[in-house]
């Protein structure tokens, strides 16, 4: 059996050699050098530029300016198309832009023959702007009054969408009720790809070719159409291996503006290559989001009534937009379900960076919201945060309407057992609630999280699969569900040997996607690649499956139905006995002087389910409270994915979440100039990523209970594991120093500012 | 590819001085993870480089005769801490050394260099202003010596004449013998960073190890530049080794140290982190010196 | 003034190789346009990141802060040097491969080289030590978790203390 199995990933060796071909590798040396201008102002308009020293720079090929380009408004967010007009995404995206809308826009590109001369033609070129007032808070951008972005959009708000149960004002009048009241900040983190974004594009006959390291290559394919305004046929975009992107290469980037550039230059090779400068700026942020949150209970920790306000902060163009604070907005009334809900999500542009999809997709700033109030809940009602969770945490047996995502097991009591046990969680909690009194303090922190796979029914869920059988019985398979770094490619090498009845060493799964040849398929996102590609995948090898079978009646005289394969050799089910190899039947069915034929498959599976995927997170911390520093002794997720088909992969998408949690809860953070809106801190020095040595060792657990409505019954794994590490780190840090910290990251500056508020530092009387 | 207008590599300290006076413009290149940053950020495009990088003899530390210790400024901070010199007498440099960003920077950054960009951050740098290192400088007109605190004129501003360049690091024995010392460096991460405040202290204690004969206290980012904390070493001068003296040298600091605000850190912060650092940087200086506190 | 070139010689993973390098350009670019060992990667160009580790004369460097004239004279070594002369992976690269220790594989080259130099001292070091030694790389993907493991099983086998496993 192949599902289920730690094989090493397909593309371990190309990597660990350094064989692998990322975008870069793939361009030919002499390609023309691409640059992107941006704007030093962070609102208001170019009125002119001036090119002449730039364009006399030797080595300076072409310059482009705002006022050049043509105007066809194009959407960049990496979702399926919608051919309902209400539904398709915010076209508000021009190559360059006139109206500069945050510090960094892009106004001019260069093209030269080499990186030396366009970083000189750069600095060569005069923009004279004619500055507007700008708005860097959502709550200020909300106001009357504010710096207005988009014209459509007079008070700034691209989304609010409401949910609503029972009757909230009403509830709220029971008498005895604890009231609990909460604001939670999350930050503008980015997503620190090593790789940054890439992209290449050159022409042939009509044709405008794009090669770029992207997450969703049939979606690049048809804003590329867009933005040029040219049939989407002309246009093909290849995806090599790339060097991660978790959502930001779910994002159009510079794609269209690269291809322009080259249909600008008689379709010459033009590269653009993003400096990680500008990848910071320039590329997609996570949205920083502010929760209000209001818990009325019952003394004995029953939830009465429940309140969310959140506030996105968009930045300054629509990209995903409000889908993610919906999103996360989505999350609070299931994961403690509740008879009263009150809850409203807005999404308010700003003169920051656009906000776009980033791993967890507004889940992980829920969570942080959602279950550090949880926290508060507790230690308001004098019951264990455990307790509290045990209590109201969705059962089993919960079903949600919109979605019909069910939740079929225990998984949250599940999931919360396995790792109270692992971490001693009872004993640990009980030890530091005592009171600690030294400069060293200790705490443990629990936090749940809910998440679900793909977008159904938000959107179209298809996959599509092609799978061609060798002369050796070996295959190819290709999906339009994209390799990204996660190891879609070797899960779904699985599925397909396992269907197939074959060795996994007889698929090849073709990693690289070109939409000219790659079956279609909408990309990488929603955690929804294996859960998705399951069905096309199984679909797609039982029907080659069955071809082959028909093929075999020929030579073996057996029924198909009495015929199976079975390491990759085609046997009499019932007693196994061999008639020949794969391989033999592909030879003579390719060769056949009678009867020849290619044994090819391919289909379309279109989803109409969802599932959960939910798990938990444990922190055990030590806080160093003179020093303001946090030493993380523990953590471990637990995750409920359903069915794991490869137990290490697994382990590592986990793995890397926490990661990506630790540095969300403790030290990551955009910063930005209050004075001009520029971001302060757009480097791998300033931007506090953590290092080896920032790292603890991570614990990740599985639960592994079958999802009834997946091909393999399996489920998201790729996001989840992010999504709660920030506040299970919060509750830790809450329980050592009694301080209740409501904004993330919990990083020394902060850390210094609420000990000292709350009389845990020395008083230094001199230095003030 | 370095937007650089024209690179002349020196093949020995007589030819570097001669590159330097025939191009006046030029910036000194040793290690480059400062100047290849900035001319790449723009800064220092378009700018004249002349690499010293490959004089080898600016490389190693050595004893002299009167046991000074000599560190040539092209040493690596990997190679000055793994020095066996270093690491018997001076482990507080070695200890800083080895604080710098991350071992690749350690391979390529020079002690030179760290000092000779004349930041406030280096963490070598207020080692040595703790140890009075001596800077010798070569130049056109020979060799000077200058003790480290008057090389610093300003932020970024070091007293490098035309023609000149920095050629040694010199510690006197007194600075060492008998000495014991401890460099934190505190930073947003574990590796891979820049000091939000760096603290150097080392102690010298009586015979009888109960009292402290002098201590020594400088600070990377507590000012424009590095800087000695000299009220707070004269609080702690003939103090007991005991509790009290550490508080009272620890507060002291505050008398001595200027931090500025800035989105890296406030200026509160960096006041209070001064006071900490000392506390436990002396603390571990005295226990290492055989103190009891 | 024209572009300033100077002649270098210098050995890459055991090749003696002259070549004329524009004076500008860093060991990266050398590496990876001019030698086309485009294991060397560019994560950042400031030295932060190790995705452009390489070694030289034995010790690591970013390649992307290091000028390509300097390497005149000097043995560099890239991950393209790491397999054995029949192309077979060595001990190291294996157990990235066994461990998972490779997701989006972009650091990869680069921790590599620095696991290679550190391993190839033959000391013992505890999981803490060689978090420090590999301190010079940021990974986005793994947490760190496998890669260690990699790195630890390695130095154990090689020191003759590898689990039965």
């Amino acid at each position: 059996m192949a599902v289920g199995k730690s094989i090493p990933r397909l593309d371990a060796v190309d990597k660990v050699t350094g064989r692998t071909k990322y975008t870069d590798d793939l361009c030919d040396r002499g390609a023309l050098v691409a640059r992107v201008l941006h704007s030093t102002i962070a609102h208001g308009w170019v009125r002119s530029i001036d090119i002449t020293a730039a364009q006399a720079i030797p080595g300076v090929v072409k310059v482009i300016t705002c006022f050049d380009v043509p105007k066809h408004p194009f959407p960049t967010a990496g979702h399926p198309w919608s051919t309902d007009p209400a539904h398709q995404d915010v076209a508000d995206r021009l190559l360059l832009t006139d109206h500069v809308r945050f510090y960094g826009d892009d106004v001019a590109a260069v093209v030269a023959e080499n990186e030396v001369a366009a970083a000189q033609a750069l600095r060569a070129i005069q923009v004279e702007y004619e500055e507007l007032p700008f708005v860097l808070d959502p709550m200020e951008a909300r106001r009357e009054g504010a710096p207005r972005l988009h014209e459509p959009y007079p008070d700034n708000v691209l989304g609010h969408t409401s949910i609503a149960r029972g009757d909230y004002e009403a509830a709220i009048r029971e008498p005895g009720l604890i009231r609990v009241e909460g604001w939670y900040d999350t930050p503008t983190v980015q997503h620190c790809h090593l790789e940054n974004f890439i992209c290449f594009a050159f022409m042939e006959g009509d044709r405008i070719h794009v090669v770029t390291s992207t997450q969703i290559p049939h979606i690049v394919r048809r804003v590329v159409g867009q933005a040029l305004g040219i049939d989407w046929g002309r246009v093909r975009v290849v995806k090599p291996y790339i060097g991660g992107g978790f959502g930001n290469k779910q994002d159009v980037l510079y794609e269209p503006l690269c291809a322009y550039l080259s249909l600008c230059l008689g379709g010459r090779l033009v590269k653009l290559d993003v400096p990680r400068e500008e990848t910071f700026v320039c590329n997609r942020v996570r949205h920083a989001v502010r929760s209000h949150i209001i818990t009325y209970a019952r003394p004995d920790g029953t939830f009465v009534a429940r309140k969310l306000e959140a506030f996105s902060d968009q930045g300054a163009y629509a990209s995903h937009g409000h889908g993610i604070a919906a999103k996360g907005m989505g999350a609070f009334p299931q994961l403690y379900p509740c008879p009263n809900v009150q809850a409203d999500a807005y999404t308010v542009f700003t003169n920051k960076p656009t906000s776009g999809a980033m791993r967890g997709y507004g889940i992980p700033q829920a969570m942080f919201a959602v279950e550090s109030h949880t926290d508060d809940v507790a230690r308001a009602l004098g019951m264990t945060p455990m307790e509290l969770r045990r209590k109201n945490l969705m059962p089993q047996g919960y079903r949600d309407e919109f979605s019909k995502n069910e939740n079929y097991h225990d998984t949250f009591g599940q999931c919360l057992d396995r790792g109270e046990a692992y971490v001693d969680y009872a004993r640990k909690w009980a030890e530091y609630e005592k009171p600690q009194t030294g400069p060293v303090r200790r705490g443990i922190g629990v936090a749940a999280f809910w998440y679900n796979t793909a977008v159904w029914p938000i959107a179209l869920e298809t996959s599509s699969c092609r799978i061609v059988l060798n002369q050796d019985g070996s295959v190819q398979v290709q999906t339009g569900e994209t390799e990204i770094g996660q190891g879609a490619d070797t899960v779904q090498a699985q599925m397909a040997a396992q269907v197939l009845g074959i060795p996994v060493e007889k698929v090849h799964v073709i990693s690289c996607q070109d939409t000219d040849v790659t079956p279609f398929g909408t990309g990488a996102y929603a955690s929804r690649q294996t859960y998705i590609a399951g069905f096309s995948i199984r679909q797609t090898a039982v029907l080659l499956k069955e071809r082959i079978l028909r093929y075999a009646r020929e030579l073996t005289r057996m029924d198909p139905e009495n015929l199976d394969i079975r390491e990759g050799k085609i046997v009499r089910a019932a007693d196994g006995r061999v008639y020949m190899t794969l391989g033999e039947l592909a030879t003579e069915a390719l060769y056949s002087l009678t009867r020849s034929q290619h044994l090819t498959a391919e289909s379309t599976y279109q989803i109409k389910t969802n599932a959960y995927s939910f798990g938990c997170s444990f922190a055990e911390v030590e806080v160093d409270i003179p020093l303001c520093k946090v030493k993380i002794l523990n953590l471990v997720n637990v995750h409920d994915c359903g069915k794991v088909i490869n137990p290490c992969l697994a382990e590592g998408q986990v793995h890397g979440g926490m990661s990506m949690g630790i540095g969300y809860g403790l030290s990551e953070k955009l910063l930005f100039d209050p004075k001009t809106g520029k971001t302060l801190n757009n480097n791998l020095l300033d931007y506090k990523l953590g290092s080896f040595l920032d790292h603890p060792e991570l614990d990740a657990l599985f639960v592994e209970n079958e999802e009834p409505t997946s091909a393999f019954g399996t489920k998201a794994l790729g996001e989840p594991p992010v999504c709660a590490v920030a506040p299970a780190l919060r509750n830790a840090i809450y329980q050592a120093t009694g301080v209740a910290f409501d904004e993330i990251p919990i990083n020394p500056h902060v850390m210094f500012r609420e000990f000292s508020q709350a009389g845990l530092l020395k008083k230094e009387e001199n230095h003030v | 590819m370095y937007d650089m207008k024209a690179l002349y590599e020196a093949k020995s300290v007589p030819h570097a001085i001669r590159l330097l006076q025939e191009h006046p413009e030029a910036k000194i290149l040793a290690g480059g993870s400062d100047v290849l940053v900035q001319m790449r950020e723009g800064k220092l495009a378009g700018c004249e480089l002349v690499s010293i990088y490959g004089l080898d003899a600016l490389r190693g530390v050595t004893m002299e005769e009167d046991e000074t210790l000599r560190i040539g400024s092209l040493t690596s901070f990997s190679h000055v801490a793994q020095d066996p010199l270093i690491r018997k007498h001076l482990p507080v440099l070695g200890q800083a050394a080895d604080q710098v960003g991350s071992p690749q920077i350690r391979n390529i950054g020079t002690i030179g260099g760290n000092t000779c960009n004349g930041v406030t951050s280096a963490d070598t740098a207020s080692t040595l202003f703790a140890l009075d290192a001596v800077i010798e400088l070569t130049g056109p007109e020979g060799v000077r010596h200058l003790p480290i605190q008057q090389f610093y004129l300003k932020a970024g501003v070091v007293d490098l004449r035309p023609g000149e360049l920095q050629t040694g690091i010199l510690i006197p024995k007194a600075s060492y013998h008998r000495c014991f010392g401890e460099y934190i460096k505190y930073a947003m991460r574990n590796a891979l960073d820049i000091a939000t405040l760096g603290c150097s202290v080392n102690a010298v204690l009586t015979e009888d190890r109960t009292a402290y004969e002098r201590i020594r206290i400088a600070f990377g980012v507590a000012g424009p530049v590095p800087l000695r904390a000299v009220s707070a070493e004269a609080l702690g001068r003939g103090g007991p080794v005991c509790e009290e003296t550490v508080e009272a040298v620890a507060q002291g600091v505050l008398e001595d140290i200027n931090p500025r605000d800035s989105w890296r850190a406030s200026k509160g912060f960096r006041l209070h982190l001064a006071q900490e650092l000392t506390r436990r940087a002396l603390r571990k200086s005295t226990k290492e010196a055989g103190g009891v506190l | 003034m024209g572009i300033q070139y100077k002649q270098i010689k210098c050995t890459v993973n055991g090749t003696v190789r002259e070549t004329m390098v524009d004076v500008r350009a860093s060991l990266t670019d050398l590496l990876r346009n001019d030698f086309r060992l485009t294991g060397v990667k560019k994560g950042c160009e400031v030295g932060e990141c190790g995705a452009c580790n390489v070694l030289i004369d034995g010790e690591c460097f970013n390649s992307c802060i290091y000028l390509a004239v300097w390497a005149d004279g000097k043995s560099i070594r890239t991950v393209e040097g790491l397999q054995g002369p029949e192309g077979e992976l060595s001990d190291l690269q294996q157990a990235f491969v066994e461990e998972g220790a490779v997701q989006c594989g972009f650091c990869t080259p680069g921790v590599l080289m620095s696991a290679a130099e550190v391993l190839e001292r033959g000391k013992e070091y505890t999981r803490e030590e060689l978090r420090r030694e590999l301190s010079g790389h940021l990974c986005r993907c793994t947490g760190y978790e496998k890669i260690l493991n990699a790195v630890e099983k390695t130095m154990k086998n090689r020191l003759g203390k590898g689990s039965e496993q």
